[in-house]
């Protein structure tokens, strides 16, 4: 639990995403944003990884760098053995608001990855994930008749129905009130321990992160570094009233201190 | 164009983000409008069938010459009796409406999908494709005339280019609209330049789209009648200069019942059309 900057390695698991000194600045017409500051991680298989911090620190620059959907300045990231520079079949990103395209229905929206890349739907696949999440028989809805948390239980199966190994999550559940949140947590706690998938998580929610993750990334703001790695042993399943133990909430406040007292803030 | 998006980060704000302001100002207010019950739709045909009848009565109460205003039997008495002179008139006017409106409206919509791609080439040619708009194409057609003669080319020529400009503005204001969120999300499923296009430019863009197909169509419509009485041996347009210099009024008031009905029916056209595609947006 340390501070640093460096490769978190492990020795006993090989990691299944590597982030190397990833750097990134931005150019903009008033000079460059440097967002990304030689940032590190291993990422371990079937780990739920929580990236935490401030706005503006760079989660959302590093987890599309990670979905291949822009480049780093310096830097590398790797998927196994493959190098991710375009969006990669084995990873799916799940969005802040469900991100469902409004002229489709919920039906046609969960296909459409499969439309992308010409194969036909899983139905099967897909029928068992509207079944676990809850939203049988909503196929022929439209966005706009769901709630925000229906919407971004639809985004889920979208984004599983391909079955992808890795999913990025960028703070999915930011626009939800709070009972939703929690229940939406418990799901994807559920979905996680179901299904192993490994999942970087982006939140700037301290209890959030210690409630979902085995491991938090702390990052500091501008540019974008870690400033520490945080285990969180907790068991799972986790029940949401565990969020009111004292030994959850020293963790948050053990959290909220490390943020509070980082140098040259 | 990707190059373009590659490093945004789309913010998440409100849900209906509309800024855009096209030649018609939003989409709903053409397209939608309120939907109508049985009972309105019985009113407003009874509110017809007022005008008509009291047109009649007026008209004949008050002996009005019929070269003034025929009253609406005289009206229906000349469609039924000179349609076999009519109809080959109406048929040109709708082909070259159609071919027109199709060749103007197909270069028009290409153009912005392509244009809104680079805002530096849509900045330098905006200006001059409002000037298209703006300009009436219909005094270019006795121009026209000069090069192509009499026939059905410099009409064409005229719709196309009086319906092109207007798809073309709308139909960029609605390219304009992207949403980086949407684009990135079939990126991270791997789509093509194409796929984007086609799975989430264009449902994007169509509610503006088709503003832009119902102005231009109406505009061509314009054009055509306009080009048929300027410079043209057949169409509906030359019948009302033909009727009118015979002063045979019932007749002349049969061709603006047919063009009220071409015009009507583009309407419910897009309209039905628009309701299909665009109803998402509301
Ligand atoms: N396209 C861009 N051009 C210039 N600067 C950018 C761009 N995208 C992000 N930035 C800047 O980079 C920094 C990191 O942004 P990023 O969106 O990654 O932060 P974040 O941690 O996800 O914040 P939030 O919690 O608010 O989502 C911010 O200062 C932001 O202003
Ligand atoms: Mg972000």
């Amino acid at each position: 639990m340390n501070g640093a900057a460096g490769a978190v390695s492990d020795a006993h698991m090989p990691a299944k995403m590597r982030v190397e000194q990833a750097s990134k600045i931005y150019q903009t017409k008033s000079g460059g944003v440097h967002a990304l500051d030689n940032v590190s991680i291993d990422v371990r298989e079937g780990e739920f990884l929580c990236l935490l911090g401030p706005s503006g620190c760079g989660k959302s620059t590093l987890l599309w760098s990670m979905a291949g959907l822009h480049g780093l300045t310096s830097g590398k990231i790797s998927l196994g053995s493959d190098v991710i520079n375009k969006p990669h079949p084995e990873i799916a990103m799940i969005f802040q608001e469900a991100n469902l395209l409004p002229w489709r229905n919920l039906g046609r929206n969960i296909e459409l990855p499969f439309e992308i890349k010409k194969q036909p739907p899983n139905r099967e696949r897909i029928q068992k994930l509207l079944k676990r999440v809850g939203l049988e028989g909503f196929e022929s809805k439209y966005p706009r008749e769901l709630s925000g948390g229906m919407q971004q239980r639809a985004s889920i199966v979208r984004s599983l129905a391909v079955d992808p190994s890795v999913l990025l999550m960028d703070e999915p559940f930011g626009a939800l009130d709070a009972f939703t949140r929690d229940e939406m947590n418990l799901l994807i706690q559920e979905i996680w321990m179901e299904t192993g998938k490994t999942i970087i998580f982006i939140t700037h929610s301290i209890a959030e992160a210690v409630f979902l993750a085995d491991r938090i990334v702390v990052m500091s703001a501008r540019p974008g570094r870690i400033a520490n790695i945080v285990d969180v042993d907790l068991p799972r399943p986790r029940p949401v009233k565990l969020q009111t133990t004292p030994d959850f909430l020293e963790r948050v406040e053990a959290i909220k201190a490390m943020i509070d007292h980082r140098p040259n803030s | 164009m990707s190059d373009a998006l590659q490093d945004k980060i789309p913010t998440f704000g409100g849900k209906g983000q509309k800024t855009e302001v096209g030649i018609a100002g939003g989409a709903s207010a053409l397209m939608g409008g309120p939907s109508r019950s049985a009972f309105e739709i019985a009113i407003i045909a009874l509110v017809a069938v007022v005008i008509i009848g009291g047109a009649e009565l007026l008209i004949r109460l008050f002996e009005v010459p019929l070269y003034i205003f025929p009253p609406p039997s005289a009206i229906g008495a000349a469609l039924i009796s000179e349609w076999p002179f009519l109809w080959p008139h109406l048929v040109t006017t709708i082909c070259e409406l159609l071919i027109g409106f199709s060749i103007g409206a197909s270069i028009g919509f290409v153009l912005a999908a392509v244009i809104t791609q680079f805002p530096f080439a849509e900045k330098i040619i905006t200006p001059y494709i409002l000037l298209l708009v703006t300009t009436p194409m219909l005094a270019l057609v006795p121009l026209l005339v000069l090069q192509f003669g009499f026939g059905w080319e410099p009409r064409i020529i005229a719709v196309a280019l009086a319906s092109g400009p207007m798809v073309m503005i709308n139909s960029a204001t609605g390219f304009r609209r992207v949403d980086l969120a949407k684009i990135a999300l079939a990126k991270s499923f791997g789509a093509s330049t194409l796929q984007i296009f086609t799975k989430i430019r264009i449902p994007m863009a169509m509610p503006m789209i088709m503003v832009g197909m119902m102005i231009g169509s109406i505009f061509g419509l314009l054009t055509t009648v306009g080009a048929e009485m300027v410079g043209g041996a057949e169409g509906l347009g030359n019948r009302l200069n033909y009727y009118s210099s015979m002063i045979r009024m019932p007749q002349f008031f049969a061709v603006i019942v047919l063009l009220a009905t071409i015009g009507i029916t583009i309407y419910v056209i897009f309209f039905l059309i628009g309701k299909k595609w665009t109803s998402w947006e509301s």
